[in-house]
C-alpha cells in the first residue's frame, strides 16, 4: 500500500533505459542510504527536453537526496544516471563536474559570493580572457549587463553582491546557471525568498528556457506554483518512487494524497465557526506606535487572550519586523507597548520571555536551532534562560521536559540526546515549538512556523495553534499562505511596505485579504 | 546607469592613506631638525620594511581566503640561517642557496596548504606547528648567530646602492647626500605589484576572493576550494621566502629568535590596510599602507630617541585598536541599512 | 570490534591515548638506558617536597592547565583564540612586581605593599586585559584573533614601561610561595587544582556550560532564546583574562622576578594546542574541560620528556610541531572518512572473499 489506490495509476510506458531523442536525462534505480536511514530506495527519473518537471513529495522524502545525487554531492550506492550525448553511465564527482555535463542547479540559499560584484558572480570559473590570458574584465561587465538586461533587470553589474536584496541575488544565481548552457536546470526551493512579482519573472524566464529545449527540474512546497508552471510531476515518498505523472492527471488533492500516502484531514474544517468576543479586560498586548527605523513604521496593535492575529503582507512588508520589535528582537524605538495593562519596556528578548512571550523565528536554521546541541537541551534552552545561570534545572526534570514534548508534539527523533541538527526540518521546528511550550508563555509568536513543512506536520501545527489559543494564550501567526491563515486567525493585522495598514475582523476571506495586501490603489 | 558609490572598504582604505600621510606629514613637522623631511627618512623605511612588505603581501592573500599564516616569522629566521650557516660554514654559493630557499618556501607552503585544504584542519593550528617546525629547524641547523661576511656576491648585493637622480641635499657638513633605495626594496616593489595583479586579473586571484567570501557558493559554482587554499599557502610562503632573503640582506646574520613576531606584524599591516580575517575583502595596496604606518611609527619613536622601543609596539597596538573599532562601525552601519 | 569502536569515538579518547603513548616512550627510554623501568612513575620525597618526573609535569604544567581553562572557554562561546594571554601573563606578573617593589626599582627583599595587595593587583590586571578583549570581541563584533592580537603586541610593551624596562627582582619569601611549595606539594599544582574544581563545579552546578556553549554554536538563535550572547562571551573573555593572571603570578612567582620579555613566552599557543588536543573543535561550539586540562599535562609530557631525552630547548619545537600533525591529522574529518573507506574496501574484499 503505497497510496497508489488513491491515485490515478502512473504511466503504463515507461521508456526505456535506452535514450529516445526527446530524453535529456535518465535515473534508474537510484540508491544511497545514509546511517540507518534508506535515503533513496530504487528511484527512477526521467526529464525529457523542453519540459519544466515538479519533484514532489513531503521533507525527508528523498528529493534534496536524490538531486544530490545527480549533482555530485551525495555519492549513490546503486543505479546509474544517463545523459543526453553522453555516451554510458554517468558519475558526477562534484557540482563542477555535473556543469560540465550541462547539468546546472540553483539552490534555496543563494549559492554566490556576496563580495563580489555581479558580474564577476556570472561569470566566476569561465571568465572571459585576454590574448595574454588575464581576466577581460571590459567583456565580462558587457556581457553581464547583457545577460541582465534579456531578464529585464536593469542593475549595476560592477556594484558587490551583496548591495543587492537576496530576491535579485535569488534571480542573478539562476541568471548564471542559464547562461552556462545548461541542458538540465535544476531549481531547488528558488521560490521561497521571492516575491509574487519576481515568481512572475522567474516562471516567464523558465517558459523562456524551456521553449529553448531546456530540461527544467522544479522542487518547491507551493502547490499552486506547480500547477502554474509544470508539464509533469514526479512524486517521492520516504525514498521510493511513488510515480510520474502528466499535470493534467493529477489534480492537487490527489496529489497531496500521494506524497503524504493517505488522505489528509479536510483542512477546512479544523476550526469553529463561532468567532469568539474579546472584552477590553482579556487585552494581553497592547503596542502603540512602537516601530523600529529601517524596517516597521510606528504601529498600534492589540492582541487579546485567546485570540490568533494574522499579520499578511508581502514579503517585506514588515510583518516579521513588527512582531521581532514587540518581542525586543530589535529594539523598539518610539512608542510604548503594555502587557496585561501594565507599561513595560523590553531591551532584550530575555525580557519579553520573561513577561511571558516566546518568538518562532522565521529563519530556523539562523535563529532557531542549537545544531550541535541534542533534542532536550535544544527544549530546556529557553527555559534555562528565563530561570537564570544559577538556577540549573535537574536533569530529572530536563529530561521529564524533553519526553513531554518529543511526546505531545510528536517528534521523530532517535533518542532526547540526538543532536537537533540530525533531525528533518519539520521536526526541528517541532522542538523550537516545544521549547517555547515549555517556558508556558501567555504570548507566543510564530513567524512561518510551517515553512518548508510537509503538510501533514503543517495541519498538526494548526491545531496545536488553536488548541493554545483555546487556552487563553494570545497569538500571532505570520505566513506566507494566506489560506492557512484563513484557518486560524480571528483578527488579521495587514502590512505593505514597512507599515500596518488596516486590520481585517469580519469577514475573512481570500478575497478580502488579497485585496488589503494589495492595497486601494491597484 | 547609477552612479558607483563608494563602499565601505574603500572608506577604509582611504582613511589607512590618509592616516599615513598625515603621520608622516607631522613626523615632518615635529622633527623637522633631526632630518626626518629627507626623502633617505622614507626610503629607509622602505629598505627596513622590504621582507615584511613580502611577507604582508603573502598574508593578504592568505587573508582573502579566510585564513591566517602565523609561521612566516619563523620561517624567515629558517631562511636566514639556513643562507647564513650555508655562506659561511658550507662554502655554497649565494645565488644556489636563495633557489634552495624558495624551493624549501614552496614545500613548506605545500604542506601546510594540503593540511588546511585537502585535510580541512584549521589554518591556525596548522600554521602554529609549521611556526614550531621552522622555528626548530632553525636551531637544528645551528643555535649560533651566524654573520654573513665573507660572501662577496651577497655582500655586494647586500650593499648595492641604488641612487636615486632626485632628492639629494648637502648635509650639515656640507658632503652631498644621494637618497638610495637597495635591492631588497625593488625586489619587494616588485612582488608588490605582481601580486595586485594577480589578485585583479587572474583566476586565481578572484578565486581567492571567492573562497573567502563564502567556500560553499565557490564549491557550488564549480571552483577548486582545496586546490585554491593549497596553492594560496604555497604562495604565501614562496613570497616570505622571497622576503626571507630580503630580510636577510639586511640583517647580515641568521640567528634563532630572529624576526620574532613579524607574523604578527604583518597580519596587523594588513588589518590596518583593510583586510578583513573573516576573508573576501582587501587589497595589498592596503596592506603595503599598512606597512608603511608601522614603519612610521617606529621610524618616529627611533627619531625622538628618548622614549622606549616599547612604545612602537603599543602605538601600533593602538592603532590596530582604532581600525578595529572603525570597521566594526561600518559593519554596523551596514547591517543596520539592510 | 563495535566496542573498540565506541571507545575510540569518545572525545576523551585522543588526548588520553596520547598521554600514555608519551608514558610508553618514557618507559621505553628509561629500559633503554638501562635505568629502572617505571622511573617515570616513581613519586620519591627529598628535602621533604615531592620529586619525581610526573610531580615535575604536573607543576610545570600548571600555568598551560590554568590557561587552558580559560581558553577552553573563549574557544568555545566565540569560535576564536586568545592570543593575547601569554603576553597578558606577561603584563599582570611586571604589574604585581611593580607594585611589590614600588615602581623603578630593579630588584628589592622588601616588599612596598602588602604581598596580597600586589598579587591581587596582578590578577586585577588580567581581568582588565580580559574585559578589553571581551569587549572588542562580543560588543564591537571584532574577530577573536584581531582583537586579542592588539594586546598580544601591546601588553608585553605596556609591562616593559611599568617596569621601567627593567627586569624587576622580588627576593621575598612570601612572594615565592606561589612557584614554591606548599607543605610537600608544589604550590602550582594545588592552585591548578583548585582552578579546575572551580571552574568544574561551575560548569557541573550552573548553566554555564550550556550557554556558553549555545552562544559558540550558535549566537542568533542562542538571543532568541532568552541569552544575552554578548555578556557571556564578554564572561567568557573576563574568565580568560583572569586565568592569565594567575598563571602570570604563578610563573612570575617561579623565579621571583617580572622578565617581561620572557614570562608566558609562547603559552597562548601552549593553551590553544591544550584544547584543541582535549579534542576540542576551534570551531567553537561543544566542549570538554576535562580534555583540555589533560591536552595541557600531555603538551607538558612531551616537553619534559623531550628534555629528558636530551633535546634541546630550542630544537624541541620540531617534535612538538611533528606531534600536533599527526594528532590533528587523526581528528581531521577528512582524513576520518579516508580511513572509513579503506576499511568499508577490505570488509567487502573479505565479504567477496568468502562468497
Amino acid at each position: 500500500m503505497r497510496g497508489d489506490s488513491t491515485v490515478g495509476s502512473p504511466l503504463p510506458k515507461r521508456k526505456g533505459v535506452i535514450m529516445d531523442n526527446n530524453v535529456v536525462l535518465t535515473m534508474r534505480g537510484i540508491c544511497m542510504t545514509f546511517p540507518g536511514v534508506k535515503a533513496l530506495d530504487h528511484v527512477d527519473f526521467t526529464l525529457r527536453k523542453g519540459e519544466i518537471h515538479a519533484l514532489m513529495g513531503e521533507n525527508g522524502a528523498g528529493k534534496s537526496t536524490l538531486i544530490k545525487c545527480l549533482t555530485g554531492i551525495n555519492a549513490f550506492e546503486a543505479g546509474e544516471i544517463r545523459v543526453d550525448g553522453i555516451d554510458g553511465p554517468v558519475v558526477n564527482h562534484s557540482t563542477l563536474d555535473a556543469q560540465k555535463k550541462g547539468i546546472s542547479t540553483v539552490y534555496q540559499e543563494v549559492n554566490l559570493c556576496p563580495n563580489l560584484s555581479v558580474a564577476e558572480n556570472l561569470f566566476i570559473g569561465r571568465e572571459p580572457k585576454t590574448k595574454i590570458g588575464t581576466i577581460d574584465w571590459k567583456t565580462m561587465v558587457r556581457k553581464s549587463q547583457k545577460i541582465m538586461q534579456d531578464l529585464d533587470m536593469d542593475i549595476d553589474v560592477t556594484q558587490n553582491l551583496e548591495e543587492y536584496s537576496l530576491a535579485l541575488q535569488q534571480m542573478i544565481a539562476i541568471a548564471r546557471a542559464v547562461d552556462m548552457d545548461c541542458k538540465v536546470l535544476i531549481l531547488d526551493e528558488p521560490t521561497s525568498s521571492l516575491d509574487d512579482n519576481e515568481v512572475a519573472k522567474l516562471f516567464k524566464l523558465m517558459n523562456q528556457l524551456k521553449d529553448k529545449g531546456v530540461g527544467i527540474v522544479f522542487v518547491t512546497h507551493f502547490l499552486e506554483q506547480v500547477y502554474a508552471v509544470c508539464d509533469r510531476i514526479t512524486v517521492l515518498r520516504d525514498g521510493q518512487l511513488v510515480g510520474e505523472y502528466p499535470i493534467e492527471d493529477l489534480p492537487r488533492v490527489k496529489l497531496v494524497a500521494a506524497m503524504m500516502g493517505k488522505d489528509f484531514d479536510d483542512l477546512a474544517s479544523i476550526k469553529s465557526d463561532e468567532s469568539p468576543v474579546f472584552t477590553d479586560e482579556d487585552i494581553l498586548i497592547d503596542a502603540e506606535g512602537m516601530s523600529h527605523r529601517g524596517t516597521i513604521k510606528p504601529f498600534n496593535l492589540q492582541i487579546h487572550k485567546g485570540e490568533v492575529v494574522g499579520l499578511t503582507g508581502l514579503l517585506g512588508s514588515g510583518r516579521s519586523e513588527l512582531a521581532r520589535v514587540i518581542y525586543g528582537a530589535d529594539r523598539n524605538q518610539t512608542g510604548t507597548l503594555k502587557v496585561k495593562g501594565k507599561e513595560v519596556k523590553i531591551n532584550a528578548p530575555i525580557d519579553a520571555m520573561k513577561l511571558g512571550m516566546g518568538l518562532l523565528p522565521d529563519d530556523r536554521k539562523a535563529e532557531g536551532i542549537i545544531g550541535d546541541l541534542s533534542v532536550r537541551e535544544n527544549i530546556i534552552l529557553a527555559l534555562q534562560a528565563k530561570r537564570g545561570m544559577f538556577r540549573l534545572l535537574p536533569m530529572s526534570k530536563q529530561i521529564e521536559l524533553a519526553d513531554k514534548y518529543i511526546d505531545m508534539l510528536q517528534i521523530k527523533t532517535a533518542s532526547r540526546e540526538t543532536l537537533i541538527k540530525q533531525l528533518s526540518g519539520g521536526n526541528q521546528q517541532k522542538v523550537i515549538l516545544g521549547r517555547w511550550l515549555a517556558t508556558d508563555p501567555d504570548f507566543l509568536i510564530l513567524d512561518e512556523p510551517t515553512r518548508g513543512i510537509d503538510i501533514g506536520t503543517k495541519t498538526e501545527i494548526q491545531k496545536l495553534v488553536l488548541k493554545l489559543a483555546k487556552e487563553g494564550k494570545g497569538i500571532i501567526f505570520i505566513s506566507s499562505e494566506i489560506e492557512e491563515m484563513l484557518r486560524t486567525c480571528t483578527k488579521m493585522a495587514v502590512l505593505r511596505d514597512g507599515a500596518k495598514v488596516g486590520e481585517i475582523t469580519e469577514s475573512l476571506s481570500q478575497e478580502t485579504v488579497m485585496k488589503a495586501i494589495a492595497g486601494g490603489d491597484k | 546607469m547609477k552612479k558607483k558609490k563608494m563602499n565601505s572598504n574603500t572608506l577604509l582604505l582611504l582613511i589607512t592613506i590618509v592616516l599615513f600621510v598625515v603621520m608622516y606629514a607631522a613626523g615632518c613637522v615635529v622633527y623637522a631638525s633631526k632630518g626626518f623631511t629627507h626623502l633617505q627618512t622614507f626610503l629607509n623605511i622602505l629598505i627596513n620594511n622590504a621582507g615584511l612588505l613580502c611577507v604582508a603581501c603573502g598574508m593578504t592573500c592568505i587573508m582573502l581566503t579566510g585564513g591566517i599564516d602565523i609561521s612566516v616569522g619563523a620561517l624567515i629566521a629558517m631562511d636566514c640561517m639556513f643562507l647564513a650557516v650555508g655562506m659561511e660554514r658550507w662554502g655554497m654559493s649565494a645565488p644556489l642557496l636563495c633557489l634552495l630557499v624558495l624551493i624549501i618556501g614552496i614545500l613548506f607552503g605545500f604542506v601546510q596548504g594540503f593540511c588546511v585544504g585537502y585535510l580541512e584542519i584549521q589554518p591556525f593550528i596548522v600554521t602554529m606547528a609549521g611556526m614550531f617546525f621552522a622555528r626548530g629547524m632553525t636551531a637544528v641547523i645551528s643555535t649560533d648567530q651566524v654573520s654573513i661576511s665573507t660572501n662577496e656576491f651577497f655582500v655586494n648585493l647586500a650593499n648595492f646602492k641604488i641612487e636615486l637622480p632626485f632628492g639629494s641635499y648637502v648635509n650639515s657638513k656640507g658632503v652631498e647626500q644621494i637618497p638610495f633605495i637597495r635591492i631588497t626594496v625593488i625586489i619587494a616593489l616588485i612582488v608588490l605589484v605582481a601580486i595586485f595583479l594577480m589578485l585583479r586579473y587572474t583566476k586565481f586571484g578572484r578565486s581567492l576572493y571567492a573562497v573567502g567570501g563564502n567556500e560553499t557558493s565557490a564549491t557550488m559554482m564549480g571552483l577548486d576550494v582545496k586546490k585554491t587554499k593549497l596553492k594560496a599557502y604555497m604562495l604565501s610562503s614562496f613570497i616570505c621566502s622571497i622576503g626571507g632573503i630580503c630580510y636577510c640582506l639586511n640583517t647580515m646574520s641568521g640567528s634563532v629568535q630572529q624576526a620574532t613576531g613579524l607574523e604578527m606584524d604583518a597580519i596587523s599591516s594588513a588589518v590596518i590596510g583593510g583586510t578583513l580575517l573573516t576573508g573576501g575583502v582587501g587589497n595589498v595596496i592596503g596592506s603595503f599602507f599598512g606597512v608603511l604606518i608601522n614603519g612610521t611609527i617606529s621610524t618616529l619613536v627611533k627619531t625622538n630617541g628618548k622614549l622606549l622601543s616599547s612604545w612602537s609596539s603599543i602605538a601600533v597596538a593602538a592603532l590596530l585598536c582604532f581600525f578595529i573599532v572603525l570597521q566594526s562601525i561600518f559593519a554596523k552601519i551596514k547591517d543596520s541599512k539592510k | 570490534m563495535d566496542k573498540l569502536k565506541k571507545i575510540t569515538g569518545k572525545q576523551l579518547f585522543l588526548p588520553i591515548f596520547c598521554m600514555f603513548l608519551v608514558m610508553a616512550a618514557n618507559i621505553i627510554y628509561d629500559v633503554a638506558c638501562g635505568n629502572f623501568a617505571l622511573n617515570f612513575f616513581t613519586i620519591s620525597i627529598r628535602n621533604g617536597v615531592l620529586y619525581g618526573r610526573l610531580i615535575d609535569i604536573l607543576n610545570r604544567g600548571s600555568e598551560i592547565a590554568i590557561l587552558a581553562i580559560g581558553m577552553t572557554l573563549v574557544v568555545s562561546a566565540s569560535a576564536g583564540t586568545d592570543i593575547s594571554v601569554g603576553s597578558v601573563m606577561s603584563l599582570a606578573a611586571s604589574f604585581c612586581c611593580m607594585l611589590l617593589a614600588g615602581y623603578g626599582v630593579s630588584s628589592t627583599t622588601d616588599l612596598a605593599v602588602p604581598l596580597l595587595v600586589g598579587v591581587l593587583g596582578g590578577i586585577l590586571m588580567g581581568c582588565v586585559c580580559g574585559a578589553f578583549n571581551g569587549t572588542l570581541v562580543a560588543y564591537l563584533n571584532v574577530q577573536p584573533m584581531v582583537a586579542t592580537l592588539i594586546l598580544y603586541s601591546a601588553a608585553r610593551a605596556i609591562g616593559l614601561l611599568l617596569c621601567n624596562n627593567l627586569i624587576v627582582y622580588v627576593r621575598n619569601d612570601s612572594f615565592k610561595f606561589f612557584g614554591g611549595y606548599l607543605g610537600f606539594i608544589p604550590t602550582p599544582i594545588v592552585i591548578a587544582a583548585v582552578c579546575v574544581v572551580v571552574m568544574a563545579l561551575l560548569l557541573k552546578k550552573t548553566a554555564l556550560g550550556l550557554y556558553v556553549q549555545s552562544v559558540g554554536i550558535n549566537k542568533k538563535a542562542s538571543r532568541i532564546a532568552g541569552l544575552n550572547s554578548s555578556k557571556i562571551i564578554f564572561v567568557c573573555y573576563l574568565v580568560c583574562g583572569l586565568m592569565a593572571g594567575i598563571s602570570g603570578i604563578v610563573a612570575s612567582s617561579r623565579i621571583s622576578s617580572a622578565d617581561s620579555n620572557n614570562i608566558g613566552l609562547n603559552y597562548e599557543m601552549d593553551a590553544i594546542l591544550a584544547v584543541a588536543l582535549g579534542g576540542n573543535s576551534l570551531g567553537g561550539g561543544k566542549f570538554s574541560l576535562a580534555g583540555s586540562i589533560i591536552g595541557a599535562y600531555t603538551i607538558q609530557a612531551i616537553t619534559t620528556t623531550l628534555y629528558a631525552l636530551g633535546v634541546s630547548t630550542d630544537v624541541a619545537p620540531v617534535f612538538k610541531a611533528i606531534i600536533v600533525i599527526v594528532i590533528v591529522m587523526i581528528q581531521a574529518p577528512p582524513f576520518k572518512a579516508y580511513m572509513k573507506r579503506r576499511a568499508a574496501r577490505k570488509a567487502l574484499a573479505k565479504g567477496g572473499a568468502a562468497a
